[in-house]
């Protein structure tokens, strides 16, 4: 299909060079440098999408970010799928697929626009109104469907294909919008030698200059001149240019967050581009360069395909080459649209009226309007468009009311003047304040170090836009230490005028009339909308825009905002600046999950903790678990073993002859120094000072309010050095406890901590034969009963390597870790491994070390205590030195609560019948025959079954329960209650012998 | 992302580097165990949690790994000044109250709300 509506001899594409593409599956033709937009256009498609709510048909309105209504999905293959592109933004590419969103079955004959017709039904808050009765159909029924018929586009079903790239930049001057005044601040800047980036969302830079065909800089041009000093810029080593990049948010401390669309405009993504680049920049100082945006003017039918702002149409026309009609209406109460008709009348185009509300506008736009034989009506309203899938007619009235006129027109454009970007300065925590004479919000109060310029400070002249943004340039230039240049100031001279503004609904569509004049496209809000919120009693402006959503869609309300205000004061019947205007938040346009989630996604979403013996144990068949950041290694299943057998076995050979296993994740802590001993008399509960060099203890740490925080074996190294493991979750907190406690409550103590938790790896021998398996490996230590009785350390070599020698246990049978530099961890384990088989050992995981501690009631700090367990309710007193007058928790351990009667024990539970195991977590009961809400008295905190044992076992905090033992409690379960005996938590071993056994 | 300038390293770093660690000047008795449950009570449980300037403590957890004090405004997020732990607690009646909180963008006057009343007026015996 030829593109029928691009006119030769306009417009800078170079309009050879042919880009195919399609839209819901029909092919066309566009040109490279098109957008998805400018090309539909070309060819005379208007009608690109349904609207939200009420499914109306829906064209281009603008030429920009602020699109709110050509929002199309755009897919690449079965995994890139974007919904909610904005075409005016999506630059063509050969084979660009595009589809039109929010209609079924198709674009042109739309189901869900019956909702149009029902509009009344669909008024504001017509959520909170309509579907109130019966309660529950609204998640059954209601809430569904509208899900169904509402929304966007669809989100991709498959993985992101993509990667995305992160950069942090740091600059003298972030420069954001590369328009007219952006140039010439960086250029400013740039020419002293002072670190200049400059970004602009546009593929080019030029900003407004796209469209202002009467503007020139320095005698040139304007868009040829911001073409040459933007290639200037781009040359110079202290200058970072970037195209395609938008300054999407605004944070403390002058952090500005950008994103550069890197490959989505090629014709082949990936290629080893990423899509996007996520920009996170510290500048010195940020001169805002944002430009303004056109408004729309509110009239009845106002969003018919074809309706669109005048700038847009310009634009289309000089930088496109393309005629968005043939016979085209104006309406405006600014006098930028005359520019626009002028533009298109000079090319051919029939301009059939411009109707202007103001009564007697006059400026050489005007007149030069008139010169060109337009027909110029003021005084004038549109009082409604023609036509449903485009545009047919524009029906004109005088202001006052009276006689009605229809022109017929294929196109409408737009103006009721240009709102300043004051989004991010906003999002800067600046205020905004309102300038009455010109009725609009600016710049007002700063809170950063950041500079206005341009149209978005007011400026709207041309040269006085570049006048203020080079002096801004300098100046920063000049604060931050730039060399002395001779000054190039550009000389801007533009025959543009912006004068005219109204905001609000336009007379066709007051107070008392019920048409759908809109002003928030995406969101399908009205001027009657608003207007009903008001009465309804919505008083601020923050309420208005969450009952009407008006502003709230992803266009964020660029377009439409000021007129939703405008109207909103006039119901109260307030000025502007009372009503106030409602807060920008970051993004300025939407940002993709990509970009920010970035690397991290996948294993890089966050680390993955390996032990030094995991390729042992992986080449061995075991399961593995994840325990914080950690794989630990669960499970040693044999062939034909599941996990129950695999556990069972494992239990039974550790107690019959020894098992292997690696504890390497255990926090370890080194404490030295000549305090050392006074030290960890502060930081846990127990005696430490008369601890035998050599020997070890098993230590408690409480928080201040006496609650457990932490356990370990600590063993003295020497009398100025210990050797702390803390739990492997507690590892982290611990350290930084201690450091805090070292560093500002007892910063007289002469200690250092140091984390040697990675630097050393922990293999657990446990078992009858441990030591027999360990002793021929190890030179240095005698390792006899009476050198080295339980709970003793011992330095020397294993297999020729330094090894911190613990004897210890934590399944209650004799047991040895063995600490070795973690290098030499998986040598040292494959060596255990060799002489441990001699003795039928096996290696055991994470399940079998629970099964065994549990079997002799040692506790599991975050398992069997939760935060609020002290060292008298785990049955651990004896951990407390009694003659200490002072460490962390002593005196939380005496709070009143703590130590009132009816707190929760430690007990063990034994089930009625052994081969039931209860659940972790289960509430505990006395009387089970008591009405529900049943009273519950403790939870079930430990469970296994015990192969050792031949039975169940379980631990429990339960209420006052060390007085209970012997007694039958009761576990409430979905399929019936189960009897359970409390006893002591010690199921195996009671006396302990097999700890030298 | 705040910057947050570290006594110790002398160098004003990304908030990434830093965690905050609690309210500052909150000293541990030195004799705790015959504290009051009152003064125990202050001491552990009770927090200014103000509107306006909070002292505060921070620790350069991944760099220098020093524990430092802050005065930070809690409505603005600013950093009024960072100095070591230990060091006197400083005097900041020359710095000016907070400004309209963070998230408001104008004055109470400008954003259509009231300002809250000041006081409940005390009604007397017999008003409603």
């Amino acid at each position: 299909m030829a593109a029928t509506y691009r006119i030769s001899g306009h417009g800078r594409l170079p309009q050879t060079k042919t880009a195919r593409f399609s839209f819901d599956g029909r092919s066309f033709a566009g040109v490279e440098g098109d957008t998805l937009a400018s090309a539909l256009l070309a060819n005379g498609v208007h009608l690109v999408g349904r609207s939200f709510k009420y499914h109306r048909p829906r064209g281009i309105l603008s030429a920009g970010a602020e699109e709110p209504n050509a929002l199309v999905q755009i897919e690449r293959d079965a995994a890139r799928k974007t919904p909610n592109v904005r075409a005016t933004v999506q630059e063509l590419y050969d084979g660009l697929t595009a589809h039109s969103q929010n209609r079924w079955p198709s674009l042109a004959f739309d189901v869900g626009a019956a909702s149009d017709r029902a509009g009344g039904m669909f008024s504001a808050g017509f959520y909170y109104k309509t579907f109130m009765w019966p309660k529950a159909a609204w998640k059954a029924l209601y809430e569904p469907r509208i899900r169904a018929a509402a929304g966007l586009g669809v989100a991709p079903d498959q993985p992101d294909p993509d990667h995305y790239a992160s950069r942090f930049a740091h600059c003298d001057v972030l420069v954001l919008g590369g328009g007219a005044a952006g140039i010439a601040a960086a250029l400013a800047a740039a020419e002293t030698g002072v670190r200049v980036i400059l970004c602009d969302e546009q593929a080019e830079f030029g900003g407004s200059l796209r469209f202002e065909a009467g503007a020139s800089v320095d005698g040139a041009n304007g868009w040829a001149w911001a073409q040459a000093s933007v290639a200037k810029l781009a040359a110079m080593d202290n200058v970072r240019v970037l195209p395609r990049t938008t300054a999407f948010g605004y944070y403390a401390q002058n952090f500005v967050g950008l994103v550069e669309r890197v490959s989505d405009h090629l014709a082949r993504p990936g290629d080893g581009l990423p899509r996007e680049r996520l920009w996170q920049v510290r500048a010195r100082r940020v001169i805002l360069a944002t430009g303004s945006i056109e408004r729309h003017m509110v009239f009845a039918d106002n969003d018919r395909p074809g309706v669109m702002l005048a700038s847009a149409a310009r634009t289309y026309l000089n930088h496109y080459g393309v005629a968005v009609g043939r016979n085209v209406g104006v309406y405006t109460a600014n006098d930028t649209a005359y520019a626009a008709a002028i533009d298109l009348k000079k090319a051919g185009i029939n301009i059939a009226a411009i109707v202007d509300l103001r009564d007697n506008p006059s400026s050489p736009a005007v007149d030069e309007a008139r010169a060109l034989g337009i027909e110029v009506n003021h005084g004038r309203a549109v009082i409604r468009a023609g036509g449903k899938l485009r545009v047919s007619s524009m029906t004109i009235q005088p202001k006052a009311g009276g006689g009605e006129r229809t022109i017929p027109v294929d196109a409408i454009l737009m103006s009721s003047g240009w709102t300043p970007s004051v989004h991010l300065f906003s999002q800067s925590r600046g205020k905004v304040a309102f300038d009455d004479a010109t009725k609009r919000f600016l710049p007002g109060t700063y809170a950063q170090d950041c500079v206005s310029v341009g149209a978005c400070n007011g400026t709207d002249d041309v040269t006085a836009a570049v006048d203020e943004a080079y002096a801004a340039g300098e100046k920063a230039a000049r604060e931050f230490g730039g060399k002395a240049v001779k000054s190039v100031r550009p000389k801007a001279a533009s025959t543009e005028s912006f004068a005219g503004n109204m905001l609000g609904a336009a007379p066709g569509a007051g107070a008392d009339m019920i048409v759908k004049a809109f002003v928030d496209f995406q969101n399908d809000v009205t001027a009657k909308d608003i207007r009903l919120a008001v009465k309804e009693g919505m008083r601020s402006i923050e309420h208005v825009k969450r009952f009407t959503t008006t502003g709230m869609a992803t266009d964020q309300g660029k377009t439409s905002n000021m007129h939703g205000l405008a109207i909103a004061a006039e119901t109260l019947g307030k000025e502007i600046p009372e009503v106030g205007l409602t807060t920008f938040r970051a993004p300025y346009t939407p940002v993709t999950f990509g970009a920010i989630v970035n690397h991290g996604r996948g294993a890089l979403f966050d680390p993955t903790r390996k032990t030094a013996t995991h390729a042992w144990a992986e080449a061995h068949g075991a399961v593995f678990e994840d325990v914080g950041q950690w794989k630990r290694a669960w499970y040693f299943p044999k062939a034909g073993e599941d996990m129950h057998a695999a556990v069972n076995r494992e239990c039974v050979t550790v107690r019959k002859s020894a098992g292997l296993f690696d504890a390497s994740t255990l926090g370890k802590i080194e404490v030295v120094g000549p305090d050392a001993a006074k030290f960890m008399e502060l930081l846990y509960t127990n005696p430490w000072e008369k601890l035998d060099a050599g020997r070890c203890r098993y230590g408690i740490m409480l928080r201040e309010d006496g609650f457990i925080y932490d356990d370990g074996v600590v063993g003295r190294l020497a009398p100025d050095r210990f050797h702390v493991t803390t739990t492997t979750g507690g590892a982290a907190r611990v350290m930084n406890h201690m450091e805090d406690y070292l560093q500002t409550e007892f910063p007289h103590l002469n200690v250092w901590l140091t984390s040697i938790s990675e630097q050393w790896a922990v293999i657990a021998v446990q078992g009858p034969n441990s030591r027999k398996i360990i002793e021929p490996l190890v030179e240095g230590i005698d390792m006899s009963d009476e050198a080295m009785p339980h709970m003793s350390v011992r330095e020397g070599t294993i297999c020729g390597v330094p090894t911190r020698l613990f004897r210890m246990s934590f399944t209650g049978d004799r047991g040895f870790e063995v600490n070795v530099p973690a290098d030499y961890g998986q040598a040292v384990w494959e060596a255990l491994w060799a002489e441990g088989q001699k003795h039928g050992a096996c290696a055991y995981g994470t399940e079998t070390m629970h099964v065994l501690r549990a079997e002799k009631g040692y506790i599991i700090v975050g398992q069997d205590t939760d935060g609020t367990v002290t060292p008298n309710d785990a049955g651990l007193d004896w951990a407390i030195g009694k003659k200490k007058t002072d460490f962390v928790g002593i005196r939380g351990l005496t709070r009143p609560d703590l130590v009132a009667a009816g707190r929760k024990q430690l007990v063990g539970l034994k089930t009625k019948d052994p081969k039931t195991v209860l659940e972790e977590g289960a509430q505990i009961v006395a009387d089970p025959k008591q009405p529900v809400p049943m009273k519950m008295i403790g939870h079930v905190t430990s469970s296994y079954w015990s192969e050792n044992c031949g039975r169940s076992i379980a631990m429990a905090v339960v209420a006052d329960g060390r007085a209970m033992m012997g007694k039958t409690l009761h576990v409430p379960m979905p399929s019936g209650v189960i009897e359970v005996e409390v006893c002591s938590p010690v199921f195996f071993d009671e006396k302990g012998g097999r700890l030298n056994g | 992302m705040l910057l947050i300038r570290c006594p110790y390293c002398e160098e004003a770093r990304p908030e990434l580097e830093f965690r905050n660690a609690g309210e500052a000047h909150v000293a541990r008795p030195s004799n705790i165990a015959a504290e009051s449950d009152e003064d125990f009570e202050k001491f552990f449980f009770i927090r200014s949690n103000p509107k306006g300037i909070i002292f505060e403590r921070w620790r350069h957890m991944h760099g220098c790994a020093r524990f430092f004090n802050a005065a930070r405004d809690t409505v603005s997020d600013k950093f009024i000044l960072t100095y070591k732990a230990g060091e006197p607690k400083p005097d900041l009646t020359a710095i000016a109250e907070s400004g309209p909180a963070a998230w408001a963008n104008r004055p109470p006057d400008q954003l259509n709300v009231k300002k809250p009343a000041a006081k409940r007026k005390t009604t007397k015996k017999g008003e409603a």
